[in-house]
């Protein structure tokens, strides 16, 4: 691979890599946080109100590495692929500037009334400023799948003589039935992160004993929203993006299950390592037959394999689609048996007391975040050799003009960056932990900030 | 159509420049005027609530390039890879600068971010004070108009230009004057007691300078590119634009004879939004011109996107854009008057 080829791929990838773990919890917690301010709202419980403050401060300062690791993204496609850009920016121009116009406006406009102006707005107003956040983040959201889901799944689209790529319809681009799949998983996912969180930290208290009254709320929204959303993420949403993926890029579906030959009654490899030189799977753990089942309802159908389809159109990094797509699977497998099973507790009347439960969700935390990841991995790795997919390769794309050592400088500078503002983020999320929910009375109040009202 | 796309682009990035170009200024501002930790909560309390909405204006502007004219904005941002990749880092220290401040009660702490928050914005606005000189005098095209400008080459605007040079590094110098003005007329309109005080006797002192520079960029722009003087020969109408700056500037220094604080912000806004409508109307068709003589410069009719996206985008870009101005209404509206650090709310 050409060094300044590699270069820009790793630059995008560890952008985007890094960025993404803000927004999942962005939009996982937006609607938490409206159903603890609901909550407040109908009960007139202010402990309610007490633990969305508490969720508040942590998406505040989870936003704001949101946005300004966010800005870069939009950046990148005229600094780092700038072929790719100029060939298709009269297409996916389009949803990047509506996210710019329709959502970021609104999000920073509200942001700021929820974040600060409680006092200022009535407990409605309040509640309404929180929705228009959830709002805003998720229409962010909406934009950017539709984005990707033009270039996985290109519509609504001509071609002029010079290879660049024009709209000829304005509700295809939106209304592209993969970016409907796509958003749906994505979203539930989001959610997942944002359940997994809050329930994390519900019993980090409780095994704590401290703020247990706010770690028995956190627990209850995370494990039903967990609950709900880990089950969606499988079915119907994973489901039906798997099929819709295996008629549309069968050449990836047959990568991500390590499918090297076509076969009826094909199993379902659950673990073993990728051997792309010998086409096989080392140490395998299969069942028989699931695959054909799952993509197309009967046993018997013939799912194809690698050996169907042209080598240069393989995705170009085998082991590690098919890692990411096992990964996630997997651990999508284990958020489902936890929240089950605290589900399960939960309406016993049992899990705030069964510790060794608490463990595991504690313990859990990161394993959203990975899968998200190892999701969005398989997505984008899955999509290769193509940038948009079957009409133009990712190799024509990145910018011939800017060589591998300036892609390398600005990447080792995002690197050294993105560095420092993960160790502020973790310090400032875990003082706020360890502060907790609600007025402590061993804090003193700021002399500067004395109620005037 | 790709008319209208100009204009509403030079909008969005006038607007950028006005709004952002205040919470910039009050950052150049922040370590020199604010001297107590009030004093900068106050400056903080000032532009909070605003500055990320004023930003947004520069990622939908760029944003509206992409979608509108692909070609420019492939061809500009791969040529301009290193300043806007250190444009990008600069963003992110002064946001997080600016929001993390107030997390931990400790002077060290606060120090820290006040100088990120501070240093990032100065140097912001050399850059983009520098990317408007680049814009004007042009870039060195290869034939398919692609380019790639190192940070410097001999500073001197000829045919191996690099980004930095004497007639850009001026054009530095004037974004930086003219954006602290703008801060620092902000500040005395927002903010009470010696900050105010001092935030008007900054203003006025840097007024002459930002006379001075302006006259001389001008004549600078006249030398590096003669061209611009095309579209005003053509189009005598044109002339006003001068004068309004001209008068701009006059009414901001009586303004400032008379404290008159919001007089003197309007002025400056005035200042700001009529230069760049200058340059705009020097500059159009063109988008980027060619420093090369071999290779067209880039207009707007060869970098427009089909005529289908850029009709219907004016439909929803002018209701997406109408309902963002209603926020700002809305947000500005609640946020009138002078700040107080007296109000009892988190934050800042």
């Amino acid at each position: 691979m050409d060094a300044a080829y590699f270069i820009h791929r790793l630059h995008f990838g560890f952008l985007i890599t890094f960025h993404y773990l803000f927004p999942q919890l962005t939009m996982g917690l937006a609607p938490l946080i409206v159903v603890l301010k609901t909550m407040a709202l109908r009960t007139g419980n202010e402990q309610y109100n007490h633990a969305a403050r508490f969720w508040m401060k942590i998406f505040g300062i989870n936003f704001v590495l949101g946005v300004v690791t966010g800005i870069p993204m939009e950046f990148q496609f005229g600094t780092n692929w700038s072929r790719f850009s100029r060939a298709t920016g009269g297409v996916i121009g389009q949803p990047l500037v509506m996210e710019g116009v329709f959502s970021f406006f609104l999000e920073s406009a509200f942001l700021g009334l929820f974040l600060f102006g409680e006092k200022r707005l009535s407990r409605v107003a309040h509640w309404w400023a929180g929705c228009l956040v959830f709002v805003g983040s998720w229409l962010s959201g909406f934009f950017i799948i539709t984005t990707d889901a033009w270039m996985q799944h290109p519509v609504a689209y001509t071609r002029l003589p010079d290879g660049s790529f024009q709209v000829n319809s304005f509700m295809g681009l939106l209304l592209n039935p993969w970016a409907q799949l796509q958003y749906a998983h994505n979203m539930s996912g989001a959610v997942v992160t944002g359940a997994f969180v809050m329930s994390a930290v519900g019993a980090f208290y409780l095994l704590n004993r401290r703020s247990e009254e706010y770690g028995r709320i956190f627990l209850r929204v995370g494990v039903i929203a967990g609950f709900l959303c880990s089950v969606a993420q499988v079915f119907p949403t994973g489901d039906l993006h798997g099929r819709y993926l295996a008629k549309h890029q069968p050449v990836t579906t047959a990568a991500m299950e390590g499918l090297f030959r076509s076969e009826k009654g094909a199993p379902m490899v659950l673990m073993g390592q990728p051997d792309v030189e010998k086409q096989r799977i080392d140490n395998p753990l299969v069942v028989n037959k699931v695959l054909s089942f799952l993509i197309y309802g009967t046993t018997e159908a013939e799912v194809k394999g690698l050996n169907e389809f042209p080598r240069e159109d393989w995705p170009t990094n085998i082991p590690l689609l098919y890692f990411a797509y096992h990964i996630m699977a997997g651990l999508g497998t284990l958020f489902i048996a936890v929240m089950t099973l605290a589900l399960l507790l939960l309406w016993r009347r049992k899990l705030y007391t069964t510790r060794w439960l608490l463990w595991v969700i504690m313990l859990c935390l990161p394993f959203p975040y990975i899968a998200n990841t190892a999701g969005w991995l398989t997505a984008e790795v899955g999509r290769q050799p193509w940038l948009v997919y079957g009409l133009m390769r990712t190799n024509v794309g990145y910018s011939a003009n800017v060589s591998a050592g300036n892609g390398l400088f600005t990447l080792l500078g995002f690197m050294g960056l993105y560095t420092v503002l993960a160790i502020f983020f973790l310090f400032l999320v875990h003082r706020e932990i360890a502060h907790g929910p609600g007025i402590r009375p061993n804090v003193e109040p700021q002399p500067i900030t004395v109620a005037g009202d | 159509m790709a008319t209208v796309w100009f204009v509403l682009v030079a909008f969005m990035l006038a607007a950028y420049v006005v709004l952002d170009g205040f919470d910039l200024g009050a950052g150049i501002l922040h370590l020199f005027i604010a001297r107590t930790n009030e004093e900068r909560r106050m400056v903080l309390r000032a532009i909070g609530p605003v500055w990320d909405g004023n930003e947004v204006w520069l990622i939908a502007g760029g944003g509206t390039i992409f979608f509108a004219f692909p070609l420019l904005y492939a061809s500009s941002f791969s040529g301009f890879y290193l300043p806007l990749n250190m444009v990008l880092w600069l963003l992110i220290l002064r946001g997080i600068g600016i929001e993390f401040r107030m997390h931990l009660d400790n002077d060290v702490w606060r120090d820290f971010f006040d100088g990120l928050f501070s240093i990032g914005s100065l140097l912001l606005t050399i850059f983009f004070g520098a990317a408007l000189g680049n814009v004007i005098r042009g870039v060195p095209f290869q034939p398919d108009h692609s380019f790639f400008e190192p940070l410097w080459t001999n500073f001197r605007p000829g045919a191996d230009a690099g980004v930095l040079d004497w007639y850009t590094v001026l054009a530095g110098a004037v974004a930086l004057i003219a954006l602290t003005v703008h801060g620092a007329n902000y500040l005395a309109l927002k903010t009470e007691g010696d900050l105010a005080r001092r935030s008007r006797a900054a203003a006025r002192s840097l007024w002459p300078l930002l006379a001075a520079l302006t006259v001389a960029s001008c004549i600078a722009t006249l030398l590096v590119r003669p061209q611009v003087t095309t579209n005003y020969t053509s189009h005598p109408v044109g002339f006003l634009i001068p004068v309004l700056v001209a008068a701009s500037l006059i009414i901001m220094f009586l303004a400032h004879r008379t404290a008159n604080d919001r007089r003197a912000f309007l002025s400056s806004c005035a200042y700001l939004a009529f230069m760049l409508v200058g340059a705009a109307f020097a500059l159009y068709p063109s988008v980027l011109p060619s420093g090369n003589p071999a290779v067209d410069d880039l207009t707007i009719y060869n970098t427009a996107a089909g005529s289908y996206s850029l009709t219907y985008g004016v439909i929803w870009w002018s209701v997406g854009i109408a309902i963002a101005i209603g926020y700002f209404v809305l947000v500005y509206r609640m946020f009138r008057g002078k700040v107080s650090l007296q109000s009892g709310e988190h934050g800042y």
